[in-house]
């Protein structure tokens, strides 16, 4: 592993999708948890903890995306062109989420309430499943052409394997958006919540564990990669011990601690699976010579520069920016008039 | 349908739709910029009230413009995947960049501006509402350098043969500075500013129709009036310096526009007609010399037509003419309304003149419908090539999508853009039926002004 501009990119994007999952994941799973709770007071308290900061959030997948376009184009297209279907689907996810936030309250009917409680519901579970789905697919390989097309079929994208993390990923990110909520609310709706984060870190854990197991078993190239370097061990023993410090510190009564481990869960996550991938992009199977990777997948070194100019000054202001935000919504979210 | 033709309705659609949204929230950040300038300066409570309203449409209009606008940049991967192999060296870093420069700016300070009334001191929700306005002003500038590379493209060489060709940055700032991304983007933010002083003219006519807030909307035509008319006025400059740099790097885009099918001396200019494309003719009212004039500010000169081009590479005429004109035709009758509109604003005339309030309601149809005329002749005019001069656009299609796949993403978008429209109108609608909260009047919290209370503030 040298540290050349191709690899850089490959972190740099790696860690979009990170910041992508750590944010936009506690909104997908505000969204999955929405139907939990009837009282119209508590899903407008559940949509206002992330009301000022879900479509910032939302930027992360945007930019996410748009950095692969840019720096691994033949991946981007490949990929997206590939799993046409699914990123549809997908789309159609995240704008039910995006419109029903900012629809559902506009009016006091029932009907109307309902019906965009619904889409938000519905439009968060599926974008993580689909998220998920396609991570699956990206661990587990897909049929490469020597053109580098994606040469499957979209049934074949919903394998056992991916669809496993899929589940996988939902019950992530309704962990994650269940520990956000105990974290902005108060009261009653603060201690449901809590009892969803614990119940969800249950679901979480079995599921995770699952895939683990699945990865090992029917997933032979990451597992040779494990068995080659068994220091990476330590990276899922660090994953362990984040989930198993959330609910200490619940129990401590941190709620941001807890949130801040949930965070670390996903970092490690991703960071075992970016690891494992490395440096494949698309991992193709049966033939792994047609696999894209970092090099052959690239845009020129010109332009991998450019760009890293580019977030280089876009970067830092950005997070600055971002974080002041958080801070001047922080604390227990109250509704007010300019709410949801 | 075969599956160019399906993508390209898709693409269309998807485009077209979207494009109702971000130049709404690029002239109501205008807007709500000069409105909280004014709020801030005179600390009169209509301008709060005014800054309230308006925030609460623009965030409608954003939400839109963010749901539909991540289609689009899915979409250049799954219907356009051989185009995005061939420009995402170039293309791909002008929307990374506008990602981390524009996007993030933009919504993360929306939050502020939406939500942060309360939470933070008048002067840093201006800050925020600054910079949710300039983030939008920055996307306008990236996704038009983007646009403008695929028109005329700058700053690249092309490596690689056959499937692996692709075009590579050279320079940079060449590229960002194309012959034609300037005078595009200041047409593109000026047609933007104009969608969203029209929307609070149109608003603003309406009460004032209906006797309702009377103060809240003439002040609303204070502001937008002014804007409207500037704003138009420069838009005609822009348009003109537009229509220049067409004809020296798109000949054929030019031609297509005015549909002139002969190289000639001393070309007319149609101001309304159709395009006759059986005898390869126009038929309409038209005056001598002036295209020749316009183009290259000599009534003698010779403007190329389509017979310099070659068959295959000449762009759908009559199309091009009928949006062309169209946009241009709207253009002027908008630079008129405003201009009448300033006239009987500052005669203080505007209530008793009814029929022109009803003008002023229907003007926001106006700069709505030449934006999608305007990009329908820019895009259509550039064809057959995707790339010009460097990709035809059957050959950036995706090479693994199906047409009955894209046939069933085109139905289900239709779909579901049908609905969110007829939402968004009946929201609009709402709002603008329940008007200016009284509330807004006085402000509270850390808005609230100490000496308000002896009635008096500064006009």
């Amino acid at each position: 592993m040298s540290f050349d501009l191709n690899t850089i990119w490959f972190v740099l994007v790696g860690v979009l999708f990170t910041g992508y999952a750590m944010l936009d994941g506690f909104d997908l799973g505000i969204g999955a948890l929405h139907l939990f709770t009837q009282k119209d007071e508590e899903r407008r308290l559940m949509l206002n903890a992330i009301g000022p900061v879900w479509d910032g959030n939302e930027v992360w997948l945007v930019v996410g995306g748009g950095a692969l376009f840019a720096a691994f184009p033949n991946c981007y297209a490949t990929v997206f062109s590939g799993f046409y279907m699914a990123f549809v689907l997908l789309l159609f996810a995240l704008i039910f989420r995006a419109v029903a936030i900012e629809f559902r309250s506009k009016q006091p009917m029932y009907w109307w309430r309902q019906m965009w409680d619904i889409g938000f519901a519905a439009g968060s579970v599926l974008s993580a499943l689909l998220i998920g789905v396609a991570m699956g697919n990206i661990a587990q390989g897909v049929p490469i052409d020597a053109n580098g097309e994606f040469a499957g079929t979209f049934l074949g994208l919903l394998q056992p394997y991916p669809l496993l993390l899929g589940i996988t990923t939902a019950a992530l990110f309704m962990m994650h958006g269940a520990i956000y909520g105990a974290m902005k609310t108060e009261g009653e709706l603060h201690d449901k919540l809590r009892r969803f984060a614990m119940n969800s870190i249950i679901f979480f854990v079995i599921c995770a564990a699952t895939t683990t197991m699945a990865t090992l078993l029917y997933v032979p190239h990451m597992a040779e990669r494990v068995k080659d370097h068994p220091w990476l061990f330590s990276i899922a023993l660090a994953n362990m011990l984040a989930i198993a410090n959330i609910p200490r510190e619940f129990n401590r009564s941190n709620d941001f601690l807890a949130f801040m481990s949930s965070c670390a869960t996903m970092a490690t996550l991703m960071l075992l699976f970016g690891i494992n991938q490395y440096p494949y992009l698309v991992y193709s199977v049966p033939n792994p010579e047609n696999s894209l990777d970092i090099y052959n997948a690239a845009s020129s070194q010109k332009t991998l520069t450019i760009m890293l100019i580019i977030a280089g000054i876009g970067v830092p202001i950005v997070l600055a920016y971002t974080a002041c935000i958080y801070w001047i919504f922080r604390g227990k979210v109250k509704l007010g008039k300019s709410s949801y | 349908m075969d599956v160019l033709t399906l993508s390209r309705i898709q693409f269309a659609l998807t485009i077209g739709f979207h494009y109702i949204y971000p130049p709404l929230s690029i002239g109501l950040g205008l807007m709500l910029v000069i409105i909280e300038a004014c709020w801030l300066k005179t600390k009169n409570p209509v301008y709060h009230q005014m800054a309230k309203f308006w925030t609460n449409v623009f965030a409608l209009t954003f939400a839109l413009g963010v749901a539909t606008g991540i289609v689009m940049e899915f979409e250049f991967g799954t219907n356009w995947a051989t185009y995005s192999r061939f420009v995402g060296d170039i293309f791909g870093s002008a929307l990374a960049a506008e990602g981390i420069f524009a996007f993030f700016l933009e919504a993360g300070f929306l939050a502020v501006l939406l939500f942060g009334w309360d939470k933070v001191s008048p002067k840093l929700h201006f800050f925020a509402t600054c910079m949710v306005c300039l983030g939008a002003h920055f996307s306008a500038v990236w996704i038009t350098v983007a646009n403008s590379f695929m028109q005329t493209p700058a700053g690249y060489h092309i490596v690689n043969q056959g499937l692996r060709a692709r075009a590579e940055v050279t320079n940079f700032w060449q590229m960002v500075m194309s012959p034609s991304s300037g005078n595009r983007l200041f047409h593109t933010l000026c047609g933007a500013w104009m969608s969203g002083a029209f929307l609070v003219v149109s608003v603003s006519a309406f009460y004032l129709l209906k006797k309702k807030h009377e103060d809240f909307a003439r002040r609303c035509l204070q502001i937008g009036l002014p804007v409207a008319l500037i704003a138009s006025a420069v838009q005609g400059i822009s348009g003109d310096m537009s229509a220049r740099q067409v004809a020296k790097y798109q000949p054929a885009k030019l031609a297509a526009f005015e549909g002139l099918f002969n190289t000639e001396s001393n070309a007319p200019l149609v101001i309304v007609g159709y395009v006759n494309e059986r005898d390869h003719k126009v038929e309409g009212l038209e005056v001598p010399d002036l295209l020749s004039f316009l183009t290259y500010h000599n009534p003698h000169a010779t403007v190329e037509g389509l017979d310099a081009i070659p068959p295959e590479d000449r762009p759908p005429v009559a199309a091009c003419f009928l949006f062309f004109h169209g946009m241009v035709g709207i253009g002027v009758l908008l630079l008129l309304v405003s201009a009448i509109g300033c006239y009987f604003l500052r005669r203080n005339k505007l209530a008793d003149n009814r029929w022109f309030l009803w003008i002023l309601v229907f003007s926001v149809l106006g700069p709505e419908i030449a934006n999608q005329l305007g990009w329908f002749a820019a895009e259509v005019g550039r064809q057959p090539w995707i790339v010009y001069g460097l990709m035809r656009t059957p050959a950036g299609l995706s090479a693994v999508v199906r047409a009955n796949t894209v046939l069933t993403s085109l139905v289900l978008f239709t779909f579901i853009y049908f609905l969110l429209f007829a939402v968004f109108i009946y929201l609009l609608n709402h709002k603008i039926q329940t008007g200016p909260h009284p509330d807004d009047l006085e402000p509270h919290g850390k808005l609230a002004i100490p000496h308000l209370t002896t009635g008096e503030y500064v006009i």
